[in-house]
């Protein structure tokens, strides 16, 4: 007696929770391999798994064994050269070139441990404890946007929304079928009239009763009514609630004389991480890049980051161009707006109130979230003292200054800390 | 009744996709055959899975159910590393010791690998499960399954009602000791899932009550009895520190001694195929190798399938020499083939040889022999009953003694005449599991003063314990409670003190 059972549309994945409680139990040793790891890398390919390894020791399931010394004795194979009572230095083993040999049975190897991290589990424990701001309220308000969509056919509903096609075919069908027994009586009685024509003449016997029943039964044919309550459909719609899952993300860069490639990397690095965040929570971003120095001008990826201008600067030009973007093609309260300002903090002075301004009155108020971050080694410069005089009355404001590449983790972080909303 | 011709038989299949039908083809002549040799098995029970499901498998070491621990997950991360970046393959088979008997087969083996698992894990280990004394001893092949679910289910029972890292704790410690979780001894008493959850409420208070009888308030009589002189507790060494631990550790709650139990069951569970692994291996190779060489002189095999079948075959058993890359110590496979495979030689076609050093079986009836064999006994006395001058000369076995007071090693014994014996005593030796790990056994609790638990580890051949060995004490101060020593015991009777770990946390502040 056998069973074969096939097994292999079964749940997979049996391992998945003690795969969990292994990346709890050794979560910070995991966390510090990654923050080495995305030091390590581009911030361009944030977006994989990662290969993380973890000192062997910390994940070590300790048990009684002999250590190294003491007398062995141990039966090899392969015996090519010795005889009994030879003496021959240590190891035996190895002798395959290297000389390091495999470790005897009993001495553990010192090596890490190596697993590979996906996609999900490395950029989680990336955004860790990191919350999208002011992502619950949109998550809330999110339940209000519905879109209707058809849902086939139904017996009642508004008269706009009347199916003709379907109601004008009910209604035949509906004449056909009532009108069926009347209709094959009336073929019967034509026939009949046919062959007594045929036989008696035109004057014969009866065909003036059977003229008669004809008239009759086309008269019950034709009060069959043409349509009926009965037979009209309706487009049927229903509302479905749809997730507001579209954000744009507005990039903003000083890209004057100033601002050399180190700060547009660091700034770069910058957009980067936020972009990735965003995709978290979002499924379609759109990117606006906007730079600037004395005019702004919107750009493409490319030319966004590589090319170069010089003079000065005028912050407010990027601004107002930002603000005439959402008014244009990103109003409506259908988008999430992001905003993310970089620059070296230089600003031509009589510019900065107005700078303020502009954000105050026109960009915060749309924005889910608007960060700035001043790019300098030095004192903070005059737009800084301006922008600080709005982190009072905005929540959705943030600023930090940054002087390596290094800074930009923990400047991320703390921008988007977890904030209670 | 008209016998029927061999040849008169359609063969098997010959493709290398395998389906459902085909694999019921192969069981069923494997079946036919393997009853022809009088082996005796559990019902088969043979399940398809992916190689995703096989690294699950391979997680919960090879149990289909099992309770959730970290270190499963640990060891599947490493399993799918490996296997992901095709540094390892897996298995071609697991097979539980379970009645019915459970072989998984993986989907990504061709057909003749199917047909090569079935032989050898559907009837080769099967009948070594059903026959072999260890493991009619130690386990319980009708009632595991359901002993894994009922532990499963208490184990995350314990986790809601306790909290998960509470329970991650206490299991942390009893794997440590899960070596020295067996009664090497005694019988252990059947497993079964309904009993299990009978008995479990009223083992809980009973056990309860024995440990508050052992710390209690002392009452007049007892003392008076011990002036004669100082009595240990307990009065013999015990050797089982899981056993010793739920019974008598003085902190633990009901529900922690019931979780150091399942670990005491489970760790006991595996104790037979610990100790049988080159008998176990080389029997399932051997009637691999046996029956699907039967198969193939009655016509019903397809010559793609012999040549596939013998390059995996000769894979498996290879063994390495001791200067080779791939050396990792004798091949279990290789070992336990080549003796089986020796030990028909010697009942077919015996020498002189093997007259005079296996006068018993020389020239015997092989399958009498072979059952007798597989039945009594494990790798240590299998390897000195049987290992014959012939295999040994085969493998070149050599003996090398490593002295650590010796600048140099020694060739102690090698393939001939003069050093058969020995080379057999301690390839015996070797897999003897008693001298493999160190011997570590309760001596004494301190019932009067401090409660403090005393171990001693009995040296042998001067081997010291590894450096995990604190951690290791760190666990049992964990579940003891109170103050826990290690003393070792060198081989003149000296005593020295090892290690000690203090814990004077009292019930509510245990598992830090």
């Amino acid at each position: 007696m056998v069973r074969i059972i096939d097994r292999r549309f079964d749940s997979k994945n049996k391992s998945a929770v003690n795969r969990q409680r292994f990346m709890r139990r050794f979560r910070h040793q995991i966390r510090r391999a990654v923050s080495e790891a995305i030091q390590g890398r581009s911030i361009r390919d944030l977006d994989n798994g990662e290969q993380v390894s973890i000192p062997a020791r910390d994940l070590s399931e300790p048990h009684f064994q002999h250590g190294r010394g003491g007398v062995r004795e141990q039966v090899y194979a392969g015996n090519d050269q010795f005889s009994s009572g030879d003496h021959v230095r240590r190891p035996l083993e190895g002798g395959g070139g290297s000389g390091q040999g495999k470790a005897s049975n009993e001495g553990e190897h010192e090596d890490d441990f190596v697993f590979q991290l996906s996609r999900e589990e490395f950029l989680d424990l990336f955004f860790d404890d990191l919350a999208l701001p002011n992502l619950v309220r949109t998550q809330l308000a999110r339940i209000t946007d519905y879109k209707t969509r058809r849902a086939g056919f139904t017996a009642d509903g508004t008269p706009a929304n009347i199916n003709i096609v379907r109601s004008m075919r009910g209604a035949l069908g509906r004449r056909l079928a009532l009108g069926a027994p009347w209709a094959a009586r009336l073929r019967e009685v034509q026939r009949e009239l046919e062959k007594l024509i045929a036989a008696e003449g035109e004057d014969g016997e009866g065909v003036q009763a059977l003229r008669e029943e004809i008239t009759r039964l086309r008269a019950r044919i034709e009060g069959i009514p043409f349509i009926d309550s009965f037979d009209l459909r309706y487009n049927n719609r229903v509302k479905v609630p749809i997730p507001s899952t579209s954000a744009v993300m507005f990039c903003v860069m000083d890209v004057s004389g100033s601002m050399d490639e180190e700060k547009k990397s660091i700034a770069k690095r910058f957009f980067m991480l936020l972009y990735l965040f965003l995709t978290r929570s979002y499924e379609h971003i759109d990117v606006v890049f906007i730079r600037h120095h004395t005019v702004a001008k919107e750009v493409d990826e490319d030319e966004f980051f590589h090319s170069r201008e010089s003079g000065g600067t005028v912050v407010s030009s990027a601004l107002n161009l930002m603000h005439e973007v959402i008014m244009d093609r990103y109003g409506g309260g259908q988008w999430n707006i992001y905003g993310a300002q970089a620059s070296d903090g230089d600003n031509w002075d009589n510019d900065s109130p107005v700078c303020r301004q502009v954000l105050d009155g026109h960009i915060l108020p749309w924005c889910q979230h608007f960060a700035y971050i001043e790019i300098t080694p030095g004192e903070p410069q005059n737009l800084w003292r301006e922008y600080e005089r709005l982190l009072g009355s905005h929540r959705n404001f943030a600023m930090q200054r940054i002087e390596t590449p290094a800074d930009i983790y923990p400047v991320f972080r703390e921008l988007f800390k977890k904030t209670l909303v | 009744m008209k016998k029927r011709a061999p040849s008169r038989r359609t063969p098997l299949p010959a493709s290398s996709e395998w389906t459902l039908e085909a694999i019921d083809r192969y069981h069923e002549e494997i079946a036919r055959v393997a009853a022809e040799f009088g082996l005796d098995t559990y019902p088969v029970q043979i399940e398809i899975i992916t190689a995703e499901q096989m690294m699950d498998a391979y997680a919960s070491v090879g149990m289909p159910v099992n309770y959730h621990h970290w270190s499963f997950g640990k060891q599947f991360l490493s399993t799918e590393k490996g296997y992901r970046r095709g540094q390892m393959g897996l298995a071609y088979e697991i097979v539980i010791n379970s009645n019915p008997c459970i072989a998984y087969l993986m989907e990504e083996n061709t057909l003749t690998m199917q047909g090569l698992v079935i032989a050898h894990a559907a009837y080769g280990h099967n009948s070594f499960f059903k026959g072999n004394y260890l493991f009619r001893t130690w386990t319980n092949a009708d009632a595991i399954i359901d002993y894994l679910i009922f532990a499963r289910n208490y184990i995350a029972e314990c986790e809601e009602r306790y909290g998960e890292e509470e329970v991650e704790l206490l299991l942390d410690s009893c794997h440590a000791l899960m070596n020295l979780g067996v009664d090497r001894y005694k019988r252990p008493p059947k497993l079964s899932l309904a009993k299990e959850k009978l008995r479990q409420r009223e083992r809980e208070e009973y056990l309860q009550g024995q440990v508050n009888e052992l710390w209690r308030t002392l009452p007049v009589q007892e003392v008076q009895q011990d002036t004669g002189g100082r009595r240990r507790f307990p009065a013999e060494p015990e050797e089982n520190l899981l056993y010793f631990i739920e019974k008598h550790a003085p902190l633990l709650e009901p529900w922690q001694r019931e979780v150091v139990r399942i670990v005491r069951k489970i760790a006991q569970y595996f104790f037979p195929q610990r100790q049988t692994q080159v008998m176990n291996e080389g029997w399932a190779s051997f009637w691999h190798y046996t029956l699907l060489n039967r198969l193939y002189d009655e016509g019903l095999l397809a010559d793609s399938f012999m040549l596939e079948f013998l390059q995996s075959h000769t894979n498996v058993v290879y063994q390495p020499p001791y200067n080779s890359r791939w050396y990792g110590g004798i091949n279990p496979y290789a070992l336990g083939f080549a003796m089986w495979q020796d030990i028909r030689r010697i009942c077919e076609e015996p020498t002189d040889e093997d007259r005079q050093w296996f006068p018993d079986i020389a020239g015997g009836n092989w399958l009498e022999v072979f059952d007798f064999a597989m039945r009594n006994f494990k790798d240590e006395s299998f390897i000195a009953q049987y290992l014959s001058p012939k295999v040994m000369r085969d493998l070149r076995l050599f003996a090398v003694l490593d002295d650590e007071r010796e600048d140099t090693l020694e060739i102690s014994a090698i393939h001939d005449e003069g050093g058969y014996r020995r080379v057999r005593a301690m390839l015996s030796e070797q897999y003897n599991l008693g001298s493999r790990e160190p011997n570590i056994q309760v001596w004494n609790v301190d019932l009067r003063g401090d409660r403090s638990l005393t171990l001693r580890h009995q040296q042998y051949q001067r081997r010291p314990l590894g450096d995990t060995t604190d951690e290791v004490m760190k666990h049992i101060a964990r579940l003891w409670g109170f103050t826990v020593r290690l003393e070792s015991v060198d081989e003149d009777g000296g005593v020295e003190l090892l290690d000690e770990v203090r814990n004077e946390k009292r019930r509510n502040h245990n598992g830090d």
